[in-house]
């Protein structure tokens, strides 16, 4: 029993609760968020220290004999993802200070964030079935109220296209879950794993592995099931996008990874056969899809499928390299990603829109800022030193390894076409003069764009400066010295390709 | 009983999707409300549901006498009703938002993501 995990899990359901209850005055909402991101993360780096050496870390609530309890394990994945939603809960509630207004933090905006993170967590951490859908719809209401609190007409637009499709995507778990447990009679992973690798027809069992994976995938936004995803993602504020950006998406990636492999393993072959061309038509088209784009978070929300097709390829082509660049890539995307919505929303807070029509001229304004976003827009395609050029290397290197050129040739046309788009932005935005007024649109209304940056208090500056440095500071860090998370995320695909430790740790009896 | 039960579940399945592939709200809604018990009826039929015995261990004995129900599921489909309930109610304040921003009940009028 290790006590890192309910330490780690409950903070942010903690945080989340006071930050509701208690008064809206002043910043003191903020400023609890602030502290609990704090404590979470001391927890997340505890956890990760405690599961970094290959020791898998069990607690079983009301510490019942597994399989009967409800089993929370932490393997290096796992604890890993912990760590890096505790940096993006850290960062966003920094990133809050300057862009959540008295309006939305009355509306409950602190609590929602963190009880939002709660459910991710347990999403992480869970090696229960059903708690796993529990987690998902934790996470998806909390969710569902960030996205609509501006109350503004695209936000409710968004809105109900996001809640439909994820609906219906718990359904379809919910189903398979159901139909998993009357083939096999349990719901705890490891002893699903067990069961299954004794079930004399795994074909069968595939059926309710299609539904898992038909729901993990709108979750995660696989080709073709993505389009709830740049349709709602860029509708919130910039600090709940910045958020979603970074977490949400990489929970079904995570349950792909974590459940398939391993409860479906006698059946690899067929949910490979499907995953390899799902992978390479999610990078090409996402990236396409970006290319086009005017709006500037719609861009970078494009951008968020793209990548999720490379992750997706190291787990489809499933040997050690592949899936050691994919965990890579998991961190790597979750910071840059999240770093590039906070630049969009800094931007945005700037000149009051992310039409890259209406923007231009911010070099000249802002050297500096500009200067973090071409750190961040290289290291998303892929340039070396920085952090996205090792994920990129791995994965396709892999590739090639397991003898799928057409699948390596993809990721590097896709890297390609990110930095194209990634330098389309840098143009549009920052390097081209700011358009004449005349092009100003003639409904102009209270949210028209400014063509000069508007004067912003100074917390929201430093809110912002500062989680963006933050965040390319990791990153940078990431890319010039990748060795110890290379080191973790071999020893993640090892545990991934042989769950034994994960199995034996999780059945193991309670003393 | 089981046969019984599956058509049910499968007409239930078949009528939410019919509805969720129109372009009026309101079926959208209704669509996801009959899917939502489907799911949990799903979850029900699967673990083989039996009828007339409670699973109680007697006095004195060592296990079941007779086959009974698996109460599992129960409590399962119990939690996943809480949890619908509770999802399916943001979904008709948040249709019910969207009717009054747009004043229209067709999915194709909701462009304004689109760009």
């Amino acid at each position: 029993m290790s006590y890192w995990i309910p330490f780690a899990l409950f903070t942010p359901l903690v945080t989340g609760m006071l930050a509701l209850i208690l008064p809206d005055r002043g910043r003191l909402r903020a400023v609890v968020g602030l502290a609990g991101s704090l404590v979470f993360l001391i927890a997340a780096a505890g956890l990760l220290r405690a599961a970094a050496g290959g020791e898998v870390l069990v607690y079983h609530f009301g510490d019942w004999p597994p399989p009967f309890a409800i089993s929370y394990a932490a393997d290096i994945l796992g604890a890993l993802m912990i760590f890096v939603t505790a940096l993006v809960s850290l960062g966003t509630a920094i990133f809050a200070f300057g862009d959540i207004d008295d309006r939305q933090s009355r509306g409950g905006y602190h609590g929602f964030v963190h009880i939002m993170v709660f459910g991710v967590c347990a999403a992480f951490l869970t090696a229960d079935l059903f708690h796993l859908f529990v987690a998902f719809e934790i996470l998806l209401i909390a969710s569902f109220a960030l996205v609509v609190l501006g109350s503004e007409r695209p936000q409710f637009e968004g809105g109900l296209k996001y809640v439909a499709l994820n609906l219906f995507a718990s359904l379809l778990f919910l189903s398979g879950v159901g139909l998993l447990y009357g083939m096999l009679g349990s719901l705890n992973m490891a002893d699903l794993a067990n069961l299954a690798a004794a079930h004399e027809n795994p074909a069968e069992l595939s059926v309710a592995g299609a539904l898992l994976c038909a729901a993990f995938a709108i979750k995660s936004g696989l080709f073709p099931l993505y389009f709830w995803l740049p349709a709602s993602y860029h509708v919130p504020s910039s600090a709940v996008s910045a958020i979603f950006a970074g977490l949400l998406t990489k929970v079904g990636v995570y349950a792909l990874f974590r459940v398939i492999p391993l409860i479906f393993a006698a059946d690899w072959s067929f949910f490979q056969a499907w995953l390899l061309p799902v992978a390479n038509f999610t990078m090409v088209l996402g990236v396409f899809g970006a290319v086009v784009q005017k709006n500037f978070r719609r861009l970078l929300s494009f951008h968020i499928i793209s990548q999720i097709g490379y992750i997706i390829l190291g787990l489809a082509l499933f040997t050690p390299l592949a899936l050691a660049g994919a965990v890579l890539y998991l961190i790597h995307n979750i910071l840059i990603k999240t770093n590039l919505f906070y630049i969009a929303g800094y931007v945005q807070q700037l000149r009051g829109t992310g039409n890259l029509k209406y923007l231009g001229g911010l070099y000249k304004e802002r050297p500096g800022l500009a200067l973090l976003f071409l750190l961040s827009a290289l290291s998303l395609g892929g340039l070396p030193p920085l952090s996205g050029f090792w994920a990129k290397y791995m994965v396709v290197r892999a590739a090639l390894e397991a003898g799928a050129p057409v699948s390596a040739g993809l990721a590097l046309f896709t890297g390609f076409f990110t930095l194209f788009c990634m330098m389309k932005v840098w143009t549009e935005v920052f390097w081209k003069n700011p358009p004449e007024q005349a092009e100003e649109p003639s409904d102009s209304d209270a949210s028209a764009p400014a063509f000069t940056s508007k004067r912003l208090p100074l917390v929201t500056t430093a809110a912002a400066l500062v989680t963006i440095l933050l965040f390319n500071l990791l990153a940078l860090a990431i890319g010039l010295y990748p060795e110890p998370l290379v080191q973790l995320a071999e020893g993640a695909a090892a545990q991934l390709i042989d769950p034994s430790t994960y199995i034996r740790s999780v059945l193991a009896p309670t003393p | 009983m089981t046969v019984l039960l599956s058509i049910v579940t499968g007409v239930l399945f078949g009528t939410g999707l019919y509805l969720m592939l129109r372009r009026s709200l309101t079926r959208l809604l209704i669509g996801l409300l009959l899917m939502a018990n489907a799911a949990n009826l799903v979850v029900f039929v699967s673990s083989g549901p039996i009828k007339g015995n409670s699973p109680l261990v007697a006095e004195g004995a060592q296990a079941l006498e007779a086959a009974a129900a698996d109460p599992l599921p129960q409590a399962l489909i119990l939690t996943a009703i809480v949890i619908g309930f509770g999802v399916l109610a943001f979904a008709v304040v948040l249709f019910s938002r969207v009717f009054l921003n747009t004043q229209s009940d067709d999915s194709e009028e909701l462009t304004q993501t689109e760009s």
